[in-house]
Formats: C-alpha cells, structure tokens, sequence
C-alpha cells in the first residue's frame, strides 16, 4: 500500500497485470454468485467491493502507472469494478426478494379464522320499515307528523266522528286511563295525529305519520296489545278517491315492487266517507295462474288484506276546523306488523316483540 | 249475518245457475264482505230415500240393546220388489211411519259409507237416518219422522229435509244494520244483478180497526214504536215446519219450538227483532218505561239482574218483564202450555240498547240489531208476518185489533249538489244515474232539481245515510270501487324530515353499528316491578299513570323507565342461551302531571277554541322519548384473538358517550347514586347544568330480580333532551399544520379524586396550546403510597402559527400540572 507514486518503476506495477484484473474479477463475480443469503452477501460485499478489496486497491494503483499505461488500465479495472457492483446489485435484489418471499410465506395466516370481535347489532324491522315508509312519501313532499300515546279520548274517538256511543266505538277494544273520567286512552289507532295535524296547520296536507298503538288484545300468534300502524292524510282542494287510489298504489309499488297494485273493496270507517279496504296485488304470486293456487303468501287469494282507507269525512273536517266546502281529503291506515309479517314471511306475531336478538339481527339496518 | 242462498232467492230473481261465489265476489264489491262459504248437506251423497215402516220386530240382544228389525218400502228402490230389511238402534217411530233411508251406497257426513252389512243377525240393507247423522242438528235421540204425507217412499230425501244449501257468512259493517236480515241483503243482490227485488216487508198490513193489548209508552224517545198483535187458540205442541227450522238453522240460530222459531224467523227475515209474551202471564197494561231504582229482572238466561235507571223497561203490572231490546223475562215466557202469544215487534233507541246490552254484558241478536239501527217502518208489517207463521202452522187465530204506539219518525231529505259524487269518487258519474243508483237502495229522490242539489230522502232502514257524502258512497259503490282511476297528487314541496326525527335515525344507527340491537317492548309495568328496580315509595318514577282496564292485574301501569322492558327482554334472551346481548331501546315513558286535570270532551261542530285546545292538551301527559340500553355477559366474545371482554359498566356509559360524540354533543358523566344502579358503579349523565339520564352496573339485587346475569349494565336517558341539545350547524375546526409536540405526565392523587376532574384541572391549567389530552393509564400498588392512584395522561399542544418551542411546552405542561396540583392536591410522579 502506498500514495501516490511519483517515482516509480512500471516494473513493480504487477497487480495491473489484466489477468490478474481478470482474476479478481472473477473471483468477485464467483463469490457474488455463491452467496446463498443476504448476510453472506454482505461478507462478499465486504471482501470484493469494500475498500479493501482487491479491485478497489488495483483501482488505487492505477495513478501510480505510467501515463501510457494508465488509460488501459482504468478501462480494464472500471469495466471489473462496474460488473461486480452490477452482479452484486442483482444478486441483492435477488436474494431480498427471496427473503421477503420467505417471510411472506411464513407469514401467512388462516383467514378463515373467526372475525367477529366486534359484536354485531342490528335496528328492530318495525323501526327500519317505518322509516321506509317514511321515505316514501317524503319523497312525494309529504311530511312526517307524530302525536302521544297516551291521548285525550276526544282526539282518539269525537273528532273523529266516533261519538260516546257509537257501534264501531265499542268495537275498538281501548285501554282506558284512569280514573274513569281523565278523558284519556292509549291511542287505539294513529288517526289522532291526523286530527292534531288539521288542528296544527292549514292546507295543503300531506302527512303521514308512524306510530305506536294499543287495543286490549292478548299476544298470541297474530294478535298484540301493542302494535304500529302508519297513516296517511292529505287535504287539499280537488282531492278524490283516485287521488287515494294513486297515492296507495305508489306505495305498493314503492315497498313491493313494480306493478304492485291496490284495489278497494267498499267499508266502514267512522272518520271516512266513502270508505275502502284496500287489499295489495300478492307480491309474490301476482296474483297469475297457477302460482297463485299454491302462494302461501295470499293463501291462494292472489290478494293481501293491507290496510282501510277512505275520503275524510266531512264531519271530521268541520271538528277540526277546515272548510268542508273548500277542501277534501283522503286518509289511510296500515298494520306495521301485518305489513312486515307478509312482507318478509314472519310467522308468528310474538317474534317482533319478545325482543329475541336472533330475530332481528337478520334484518340489519335497512328493510 | 249467515244467509241460505235458497232463502234470499225468494226475493231476488238471480240468474239461473249463478255459481254463489261469484254471488258473494259480486256483493264483496258492493261492500257485504264475506266471512265464509258453506254448502251443508254437500257431504252427504248417493241414495237417501223416503221410506214407510211396513213391519217392526223389537228383538233384545246379548249386549243389553234392543233393536228393531224394520221391513221398509222404499218405492222403486225396494230389492225385487221387496220391502228393505233394515236394523235400527232407534224407538221413536211405528209401523206407518215415514222415515229417511240411506241405501247402500250412500254416504253420510264425515265419510260415512252406507253398505248392505251384517249386524244382530241380520243383512241391514241401508240405514234410517237421525238429524245428526244428516247433519241437520244435534239431535240424536231418535231417527228423522217425516210428517205424514210429506213424500212417498222411494221419494229423494233431500228437498224433503231440505238438507243441501249454500250458506254465506257476511261479515256486515256497522253502517249496514240493514243487512243483518235476508231482505237487507236480498235487495244488495238485487242491485249487483240489476234483477227484481221482491221486499217481504210489502205484506198487506190490515187497517188498525181496534186496539189490540193495551200498551202504554212513558219514553217515547226510547221507544218511538211499539205494535203488538195477539194470537189466540195456538197448539204450543205443533212442530215447526221442517223448511222454517231448517232455514233458522242454517242461519245459526237454534231450532227450539214453533213459536220461538216463528219469531228469530222473521227476525232473520225482515231484521226486526221480536219477542212474544205468554198473554195468560201478562198483568195490566205494558208498559215501556225506564228502569226506578232498585228494580230487578230475571231475564230469560235465568240470570236475576240488577236495572241500572237508564236500562229501558218492558213492564207490566207485576213489574219488569223484558229488558227492551236486550233480553225477555222469565215470568212472561213462552213455554209448554202456552196457548195465548202477545206478539210484539218495536222500535227502540239504538244507544239506549246498545249502552244496556253492554252493561248487562249481554249481546243479543236483537241488541246488536237494535243497537245498529233497525228500519222503524217494520214492526207492523212483522208482528203481521208473526201472527200469520203462528196460526198457519200452530192453529189458532189471529185476534181483531192491533196496538200501535208511536210513528215512524220521518226522515230529513239530504241535498246532494249536482257534481259531488264525481268530484269525490274521482270517477265519471251521469246525474241521471245518480238519480237511478240512490232509488235503487231506497232512496226517494225528488224529481228535476234543475240544476240545483237533489233532494234525496233516505229509506226508513238507512240510518247510516245523513250526509251528503254517505250518498256518494252508495254511488261510487254502485259504479264499482274497482273502477276507481289511480291518480298521484301532487303534493307541494314539503320540508323533509324534521331535526328530531332525522337525529332518532342516527341514533338508532348508531347503536347498531356499536353492537346494540334494537328491541321495542311493552311499556306495561306493575308494582313487582318498582319493588324489583328498588325503587322507593316516594319516588317520583313511582308516580305512573295507571290502566283502568289492563290486560294483566299484575302490570297495570304505564313506564316511566324503559328498564323493566329491556330487562325483561335480556333475560329472555338469556333464558333463551344468548347469554351475550346488548339490546337498546328508544319509546316513550309516561309522566303524569303531580294533579292531573281530566282532558274536556269537546263538542264536535266546529273547530275548538284556543282555549279548550289549551286545555285538551294540557291534560295530556309529558311522553318523553327515553333511550335505555343494557349489557349483559361478553362484550367482545373470547377467540383465537385472546379471552372475551366482559360487558361493564364502562359500556354502559361509553355507549351514551358515543352517542353524544356522534349527536355533537357533550354529555359530562360524574358519580351518581340511583337505584336500580349500583350504588358505587353509577353514573349521572349531564348536559350542561341538566341531568338527563344515568348509566352504569345495576345493583346485584336488580339482576337476580329480573334473573339477568350478575354485573348486566344499563343506561337511560331522555333522548328527547339529548337531540334538543345537538346544534343546528356544526362549526369547523381550524387546523394548524406546524408540528405537534408531546407531554406526558403521570399524577398521583387521592383514589377518591375522579379522573375528569384532574383531566379538567389539567386542560385549565394548560392553556390555549392543548390540543389534546388523553388519559392512558391508571396505577394503584406498590410504587405509590396506599389511598392513592396515579393517573397518566398524554397531552398534545400545538399553536396555529408557529412551531412551539421546548421552552413553550414545557411551561404549558407545568402550568397544567400546577392547576391540578392547586386544585386537586395531585403530585407529579418521579
């Protein structure tokens, strides 16, 4: 090892020798080639790149040749040097991809392993299928009203032209409050709330309101003392029962589907006039030959029993202080718990109140 | 209202061979919805003859029966010209009789095969027939004896018992009280064909020429008519025409005895409900009159009733003898001997009988006639149709004279504007059909209005048509409901949901997507309840509204808290193996005002006053929307992950504070003590200065109470008053991208200090350069003094403008430590 030579003898210059380059280089190049991982690498890198290596201290005498010579011999030395460092680069990238592929591999998991550590939860379908309604008709511009529960009877039955002794009165199975003479039930049914909205507003009307509702029927399979129902009233002028027809027959379309239908059969309802059952397309079946003999949606009627509705009667109108003469309307009214147990083939009524979460994680979140 | 298709043909020419259910599809859209379809005497087929008992050999067997050995000429149907030789159990009939034979071959109801078969040492070549097996009624006692000269033998049996028929159950609305008879829905079926209706009610009615039993009406408003019509010399033991019995039987009445029969006959026939009066028991005049105090009747079930003043009265004499429209007496009864009938057919106040068939609970087919409303125009015309049943088939004659009291009221005409029933029907309607739909149920129309409103007077059997509207509907029903156009109004722009109703979609979402599910309970609680839930006497939550009415004695009230609900809901979950549940609810709870005032019945003929609307509402209780949630067993399940993470009362309180998170408001939890909450594991939830709800892990006592697991966690609040607190816009954050610099100290305080108030001490101290702060652990043991814990906290500054120095977050970190060390006593750790 020496600096730079200034008096030299070219004799003395033997490691420039080009076998010798060739040697080293090979020698480098071999053992690049037999380095199996990364940290053998490193050793090689080490032995034949690093500063002590045999090409790096040729490199360093090349100053000290004649100048003849030296041109040569940087060429030869470089052009080693170059292909070392080019083998070495290839062979790390070799090798880390080996390493990263072997750690990759040992990596691997099971990812059918179980990845519910997060309990799940779910909303009750009677809420999701309010809310469903709801959109609905707010879609059209309609409102959602709401009212209490506990109500006064007057807005429950009277305004609603269903008088302390009238038949359909008794029919209603109410809970009443105490004492005798509070003047409160439990809301039989959400009509109320559309006494309260033409009580509240002027019209146009057009709500519709979701709600909870109580008659003094046992649980049993398809009865509940506590059930929902959503109704629907609009007052405006010129309104009709093909206005009511129109109105249903886009929310039978809307909750089941294209070209589900209504149809009206005549009824009886104190706060209508004239009133309707409506009965809903089986949406299933279509109510088409032979699918309907054996729908056990319709039990082979081609027809569901949805819901009542009708043209409000005037009476009511005139208790709550609009225009009979001016204005009309229509009103409607569903079971929530009927729509979802024919809409999603529950069978039996108890399941959508005991509360079981097997029951309602199935829905989710949406209906 | 059940009616044999065979009856309602005598009044309405239907096409031949009209299949009835096309009948029914045809008077479902008329509004008469059918209940049910029957066809008795479907199920009995083959040869069912007409037989005379030529010869009987009584022969007693080993078994203790006696059976007789009939020879029975069954005409054309006899064996080689001989008469049939038939076994039969029964003794009511002799030799001469005519009996009903099933041959072989035939069979009965219920798959009843009829074969020549070997018994008591005879071939039985067929059977004579009782009304049970023919499914003609429940007797069994004897075979079936025709009258003599109904039939000849070999004759078919059926017509002769009238057996086949086609029955349909209506279900009939309570505005149709005319359809509770065979004419009411005689005459719909006459307007579904567009056919003849031929209206029983038309018999000849004799003029009044004397009185008949003296009657007397005190209340005449109760009582608008009252007719009687007397029969005398009438064979109490005459038998009811087989077709008559047959027909009451068929529309679900008994058959009892002709006199009996005779009257729900023509009830069922007109509508007009009638009761007959043994006139040898009657004392003085009737009289209809209401009940004086302390006055009892024993009605004909043989139960001895209480007479409330308002119950209207039948009387003679002696006393009561009949609650009006409801139920006869005992004492005037019909029965065995009776010879002498005081027909009477009346006309009552429908709320007067419907108010006492419900006091005495005691529905009747006539109260729930009356109590509809039944025509006032029939009681002459039936008590005449009575009378003659009577004498036709039980003898007698009727007496000279006849009682009638009262008038038929008179009905007001109704003006129905010219254009009212296209503009409400939405469907095309020529006035002239108008004209022809409201005469074709009754309804006199005045002829020409013009161009003005017609003068339409209902019939005296429609009560249920007052208003203009109830005539639409007789129109739009008539032109058909299914020709009704589908027409989407177009409502105005409306303004969406409402904040509240669109914050009650997140919170459910919310909760959901936390791992709670959903679940909506009865809100019917009972004192077990509050002695469960540990609530005390004097508890305001104990002030509930109660059911006068309820379902079970043992919860009549109304909630005040979800808890008993949810809890209830969990343990079935539990009890049911899901021993990991987190439910939520959100419902309203009932709370009643400390005086509740009574909520005014308010007059209905127009809009009312502020005042009165005031009132109403202000009887009305405060029904808060309440959030409850409960936890019980894991909240994380254990797995391959590592052991499961017992549900506590951390999630309990986490869940409201995610919730507030979320809502973008801020809910400060600090310890409470409320039962049913673990007295040291629970915490009251503010918003600002007001409390809105608790949350944490019940008492032990509460668990093993509803039989939840031990250590189950809950939470309530009133989410009406967390939503009112969510701002209506959210202002957003200014954020400073110079760098963050960190601090953590770790302080020891009394274990008794509460967490956020050293996090509060510190965020004080700290100043405007604390981002955040964030408490990451906390440490009781050995390295720090008993009574003490050491609370370490992770704090963030960074200013908007510049990049802090270290100088600058140090003074900020030891100014925070220095407030809670001035507040709280907290020392920094080594």
């Amino acid at each position: 090892m020496s600096g730079p030579n200034t008096d030299y003898d070219p004799v003395e210059v033997t490691p420039l020798h080009p076998d010798e380059v060739d040697q080293m280089r090979r020698t480098a190049l071999d053992a690049i080639a037999a380095a199996d991982d990364l940290a053998r690498l490193k050793q090689v890198r080490l032995d034949h790149v690093g500063d002590r290596s045999p090409l790096a201290l040729a490199n360093r005498e090349i100053g000290a040749l004649p100048p003849q010579a030296r041109k040569e011999a940087g060429q030869r030395v470089g052009q080693a040097r170059r292909a070392v460092a080019a083998a070495l680069a290839e062979r790390t990238a070799e090798l880390e991809a080996e390493h990263e592929q072997r750690i990759l591999t040992e990596e691997a998991v099971d990812v059918t392993l179980p990845t519910d550590r997060d309990p799940r939860g779910a909303r009750h379908p009677l809420t999701t299928i309010a809310e469903r309604i709801a959109d609905v008709f707010v879609a059209m511009g309609w409102e959602v009203a709401e009212g209490p529960e506990v109500e006064a009877e007057w807005l429950n039955f009277d305004a609603l032209n269903l008088g302390p002794d009238h038949p359909a009165r008794t029919m209603q199975d109410t809970f009443w409050i105490e004492p005798p003479d509070s003047g409160l039930v439990l809301r039989t049914h959400t009509s109320p709330v559309q006494a309260r909205t033409m009580l509240d507003r002027e019209p146009p009307i057009y709500v519709v309101c979701p709600g909870r509702t109580f008659r003094t029927d046992e649980l049993d399979a398809t009865h509940t003392p506590v059930f929902h129902q959503v109704e629907g009233l609009a007052v405006d002028e010129g309104l009709s029962m093909a206005h009511l027809k129109g109105t249903l027959d886009h929310f039978a379309e809307a909750m089941f589907g294209t070209g589900i239908t209504t149809r009206f059969r005549p009824s009886y309802f104190p706060f209508t006039e004239p009133s309707a059952e409506v009965d809903l397309i089986c949406f299933v079946c279509r109510s088409e030959q032979p699918a309907v003999d054996s729908c056990r949606t319709c039990r082979g009627e081609g027809w569901i029993e949805w819901g009542g509705c009708g043209v409000v009667n005037p009476r009511v109108l005139v208790a709550c202080g609009i225009d009979p003469q001016r204005y009309s309307g229509f009103a409607f009214g569903m079971g929530l718990e009927r729509t979802l147990m024919f809409r999603h083939g529950i069978p039996d009524m108890r399941d959508l109140v005991e509360g079981d979460v097997r029951f309602t994680l199935p829905f989710g979140m949406e209906i | 209202m059940r009616v044999p298709v065979s009856w309602l043909r005598e009044y309405v020419r239907l096409p031949v061979g009209v299949a009835v259910e096309e009948l029914t599809g045809r008077l479902t859209a008329l509004g008469l919805k059918l209940e049910a379809l029957e066809f008795p005497g479907a199920d009995v087929t083959g040869p069912l003859v007409v037989g005379r008992v030529l010869d009987l050999v009584s022969e007693e067997h080993n078994n203790g029966k006696t059976i007789r050995w009939c020879q029975v000429d069954v005409g054309p149907h006899n064996a080689d010209g001989e008469p049939r030789g038939i076994v039969c159990g029964a003794h009511n009939f002799a030799v001469g009789d005519l009996v009903v034979v099933a041959l072989p071959g035939a069979e009965l109801s219920g798959g009843f095969a009829i074969s020549a078969r070997k018994t008591y040492g005879h071939v039985s070549d067929g059977m004579i027939c009782s009304a049970r097996e023919l499914g003609l009624g429940d007797d069994h006692t004897g075979i079936i004896v025709l009258e003599p000269g109904a039939a000849e033998p070999g004759d078919d049996a059926m017509p002769v018992l009238h057996l086949r028929d086609e029955v349909i159950e209506f279900e009939i609305n309570p505005d149709r009280a005319y359809a509770l008879s065979v004419r009411g829905v005689a005459r719909e079926a006459a307007i579904a064909y567009d056919v003849e209706f031929a209206d029983p009610a038309l018999g000849a009615v004799p003029a009044e020429d004397e009185r008949d039993y003296p009657v007397e009406v005190a209340d005449p408003a109760g009582c608008p008519v009252f007719v009687t019509r007397t029969v005398t010399g009438f064979d109490p033991e005459a038998p009811s025409p087989r077709w008559l019995a047959r027909r009451v039987q068929l529309a679900g009445m008994r058959p009892i005895s002709l006199a009996v029969d005779v009257t729900n006959y023509v009830m069922l026939e007109l509508g007009q409900p009638i009761h007959g009066y043994d006139r040898s028991a009657l004392s003085g005049p009737i009289v209809v009159r209401r009940a004086g105090a302390g006055e009892r009747l024993t009605t004909l079930d043989g139960v001895d009733r209480r007479l409330d003043p308002e119950d209207l009265l039948i009387t003679d004499d002696s006393g009561p003898i009949g609650l009006a429209g409801v139920m006869g007496g005992g004492t005037t009864e019909i029965g065995a001997a009776t010879s002498e009938i005081v027909i009477e057919a009346a006309s009552f106040d429908p709320v007067s009988i419907g108010r006492a068939a419900r006091r005495h609970r005691l529905p009747s087919e006539a109260s729930r006639r009356f109590e509809r409303g039944v025509d006032p125009g029939l009681p002459q015309r039936a008590a005449e149709r009575v009378a003659e049943l009577l004498t036709t088939y039980g003898g007698g004659k009727v007496e000279p004279g006849r009682t009638v009291v009262g008038e038929v009221p008179a009905r007001t005409p109704i003006a129905l504007p010219p254009g009212l029933s296209a503009a409400i029907s939405g469907m095309p309607v020529e006035p002239a059909a108008v004209v022809t739909m409201l005469r074709r149920v009754g309804c006199e129309v005045a002829a020409d209005a013009g161009s003005g409103p017609l003068e339409v007077t209902p019939p005296t059997w429609r009560h249920d048509l007052t208003d203009p509207y109830d005539l639409v509907e007789e129109v739009a029903r008539q032109v058909g409901y299914e020709r009704v156009p589908s027409v989407l109004p177009a409502a105005p722009a409306g303004r969406g949901l409402t904040p509240p109703q669109r914050l009650r979609r997140r919170v459910g979402y919310t909760l959901a997507g936390a791992g709670f599910v959903e679940a909506v309970t009865f809100p019917f609680v009972g004192p077990a309840d509050w002695a469960a839930l540990g609530i005390a006497e004097d508890d305001p939550r104990r002030n509930a509204m109660r059911v006068a009415n309820p379902l079970s004695e043992q919860e009549p009230e109304l909630r005040t808290t979800l808890l008993p609900g949810l809890l209830r809901a969990l343990a079935r979950n539990v009890g049911r193996g899901q021993t990991d549940a987190a439910l939520f609810e959100t419902g309203a709870v009932y709370l009643p005002d400390e005086k509740p005032r009574a909520a005014p019945v308010l007059g209905v003929d127009r809009r009312p006053t502020a005042d009165e609307l005031a009132a109403l509402n202000a009887a009305v209780p405060a029904q808060p929307r309440h959030l409850g949630v409960v936890l019980a067993g894991d909240r994380e399940p254990s797995g391959w992950w590592g052991s499961g993470r017992p549900a506590s009362w951390a999630d309990a309180i986490g869940a409201v504070h995610r919730l507030a998170e979320v809502l973008g408001v801020e809910v400060a939890a600090s310890a409470g003590q409320l039962t049913p909450w673990h007295p040291g594991r629970c915490a009251q939830l503010r918003l600002g200065d007001t409390l809105i709800g608790h949350a944490g892990e019940l008492h032990p006592t509460v668990c093993r109470e509803y039989g939840v697991p031990a250590r189950t966690a809950a939470a309530e609040v009133d989410l009406d008053a967390l939503l009112a607190a969510v701002p209506p816009l959210v202002a957003a954050p200014s954020l400073s991208t110079f760098p963050v610099a960190k601090e953590d100290v770790a302080l020891v305080v009394d274990e008794s200090v509460p967490a956020a108030q050293v996090g509060a001490a510190l965020r004080a101290g700290a100043g405007e350069l604390l981002e955040r702060l964030r408490l990451f652990d906390v440490y009781t043991g050995d390295q720090i003094p008993p009574g003490k814990k050491s609370l370490a906290f992770a704090l963030r500054f960074r200013a908007p403008d510049r990049t802090l120095t270290e100088a600058e977050t140090g003074a900020a970190r030891d100014a925070a430590v220095a407030a809670a060390a001035a507040r709280l006593g907290a020392e920094q750790r080594a």
